[in-house]
């Protein structure tokens, strides 16, 4: 069966050009980047022209650049920087709707060093409650670290403007710009972010490699303490492979930025409107506006997430859900209680993440698959009778 | 992705029993929308008090779909006394097992299959009964207790398997676990 890949923001196609970049470095070009002899330094110059092209995706110095294994390694590397930076703060704030990458750090952080953390709710389309946000910044505040944009719904925090009222107090300032990076231009230079993370497998990389962004300047604690890799800001031998695999699809996101803009975006709303033709009882969640052009995240009414996965999978679909029967966990996401969308919908909430890749033919399908299955469904739930919730 | 039985999956694509009885004379309902999961049951009951036939309309995940569908299975041409006996283990076995994070989708068949029994026999089941220990799924002291009794639960992380009591704040935890100790201690 042919497979309709739509969950890219969970995790994307290594891109051939990635592949073919890094077969080389995976056998033959074997050696130690550090090594003081030219079979390891011809590695050594391919990372340097890979942190390169990271550099160039986010307009930062390539000195700025620091390998990681993941974007949850930079997340957490981020804020213990942070905290080692500022001994004496105790305050620690971030948003309700994070990644568990920084989420549950932060949960972490007050139940078992004591931290003051603030979590800053969202309203109803996911928007940040900036005045609550300012109002907490105060000389205890050790670093604020948000999401630029977020992996369930796409909504876009308007990091440039936060980052500018934070650090002009002397606060550091964190983003996760996992879901961001590719999607939507990024300039970190002008954001004026103190620290920014990445990862790779999100941009059609391989997984197991991250960045963090590290503004130029600033004093670095690192997490893992050993060699002098990094510039002594990352211990450990280089993923050399996979940081090749990066710099070419950093290359190759910062060319298809403007796809993304518009061939991913026109595909997106397609699929969004056609399902809200189709199908009633329908809502998207999230900002329409500020909302990353490849994420679409949408509720059903009256039916549970799992159900509708499991009749998109027979098809070979590929989505997420953000109900609760699919992760193990009892409550729909957290992103979509933060945001009060409603229990009748939460439940039935599917994620459908684009990328490049995908086609016309495959949006659809998937519409041509989502009619039958929603009203095969409803057909069966008792919350669902003559065409509205009961 | 859970690792469903082939069963499971053959009664969530295909489920026996779909959709209001129009000639129900006994009717169970449990769960609800803000649960994420809830199932009406609906029973046609001769004067042997035999089940003729029965239905069901599911609101949940493909594991309480196919849990529902099975119950009706199960049941149909049974008396009301033998369908009392029917355990939410039977409804699993029946599907050839649920992962153990999904047993609460039999359970729910089994709760709205008391009902339906109680509802035919006119009998008041007190809603609710005991105190209320989680909040978030609406789950008291003696549904614990019984799904204890039942199924042998050790842990907290049992009892949220089985009534999913716990798994959302948390905070009805610490009391889950008193509760567990309770019934140890009795025996
Ligand atoms: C917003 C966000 N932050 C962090 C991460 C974690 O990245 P990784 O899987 O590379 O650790 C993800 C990926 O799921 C994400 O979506
Ligand atoms: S009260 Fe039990 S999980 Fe919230």
């Amino acid at each position: 069966m042919k497979v309709i890949y739509t969950d890219n923001n969970a995790t994307t196609k290594v891109a051939d050009e990635v592949i073919e970049e890094m077969v080389p470095y995976l056998g033959q070009f074997y050696g130690n980047p550090s090594s003081m002899h030219t079979f390891g330094d011809q590695v050594g110059k391919k990372i340097k022209a890979a942190r390169q092209q990271v550099a160039d995706l986010i307009n930062a110095d390539p000195d700025e650049i620091v390998f990681t294994s993941c974007g949850t390694e930079s997340d957490n590397s981020a804020i213990f920087s942070a905290l080692n930076a500022h001994p004496d703060r105790k305050q620690i704030i971030t948003s309700t709707v994070e990644h568990p990458a920084i989420l549950n750090l932060f949960k972490f952080l007050r139940d078992k060093k004591g931290y003051d953390a603030v979590f800053v709710p969202v309203d109803k389309q996911g928007h940040l409650d900036t005045d609550m946000l300012y109002n907490s910044l105060s000389d205890n505040t050790a670093v604020v670290s948000l999401m630029w944009a977020n992996n369930e719904t796409g909504v876009i925090f308007p990091i440039p403007e936060i980052a500018k009222k934070v650090t002009e107090k002397g606060i550091l300032f964190h983003t996760d710009a996992v879901q961001a990076a590719g999607k939507i231009p990024i300039d970190a230079k002008a954001a004026n972010v103190d620290m920014l993370a990445l990862s790779g497998h999100k941009i059609h990389a391989p997984k197991g490699i991250g960045v963090l962004y590290v503004k130029k300047g600033l004093k670095f604690h690192p997490y893992l303490i050993g060699g002098h890799q990094e510039k002594g800001r990352r211990g450990g031998t280089e993923n050399t492979v996979s940081i090749i695999g990066l710099g070419r699809a950093c290359e190759l996101a910062a060319a298809h930025l403007p796809v993304m803009d518009k061939e991913v975006r026109q595909l997106r709303d397609y699929l969004q409107d056609q399902l809200l033709e189709k199908i009633p009882g329908v809502s998207v969640n999230g900002d329409l506006e500020n909302r990353l052009p490849n994420t679409l995240s949408i509720g059903f009414d009256a039916v549970e997430g799992e159900s509708i996965l499991m009749l998109l999978d027979k098809e070979g679909i590929c989505a997420s859900s953000g109900s609760a029967c699919t992760s193990g966990s009892l409550d729909p996401s957290h992103v979509l209680l933060a945001m009060e969308v409603p229990f009748k919908s939460a439940h039935g909430t599917i994620r459908f993440s684009l990328s490049h890749y995908n086609t016309r033919e495959e949006m659809d399908h998937i519409v041509a698959t989502m009619v039958p299955a929603i009203e095969k469904l409803r057909a069966m739930s008792p919350f669902w009778k003559d065409g509205k919730m009961v | 992705m859970w690792d469903y039985t082939e069963k499971v999956k053959e009664h969530f694509l295909h489920p026996r029993n779909v959709g209001e009885l129009e000639d129900a004379n006994a009717i169970g309902e449990t769960g609800s929308l803000n649960c994420g999961d809830a199932l009406k049951l609906f029973l046609k009951v001769n004067e042997n008090e035999r089940i003729i036939d029965a239905s069901f309309m599911t609101f949940g995940c493909a594991s309480a779909v196919a849990s529902s569908s099975a119950l009706t299975e199960i049941i149909k041409g049974m008396t009301l006394d033998e369908a009392a006996k029917v355990t939410n283990d039977d409804i699993a076995d029946y599907l050839g097992g649920l992962p153990k994070e999904k047993m609460h989708c039999s359970v729910m068949g089994k709760a709205a299959l008391k009902k339906a029994i109680a509802n035919y026999r006119g009998v008041q089941i007190l809603e609710k009964p005991g105190e209320l220990v989680c909040e978030c799924f609406e789950v008291t002291d003696l549904e614990i207790i019984d799904a204890v009794k039942e199924n042998n639960l050790e842990t907290t992380e049992d009892v949220t398997d089985y009534l999913k009591a716990g798994g959302g704040c948390g905070k009805c935890l610490d009391r889950i676990e008193e509760v567990i100790a309770s019934v140890k201690a009795k025996g």
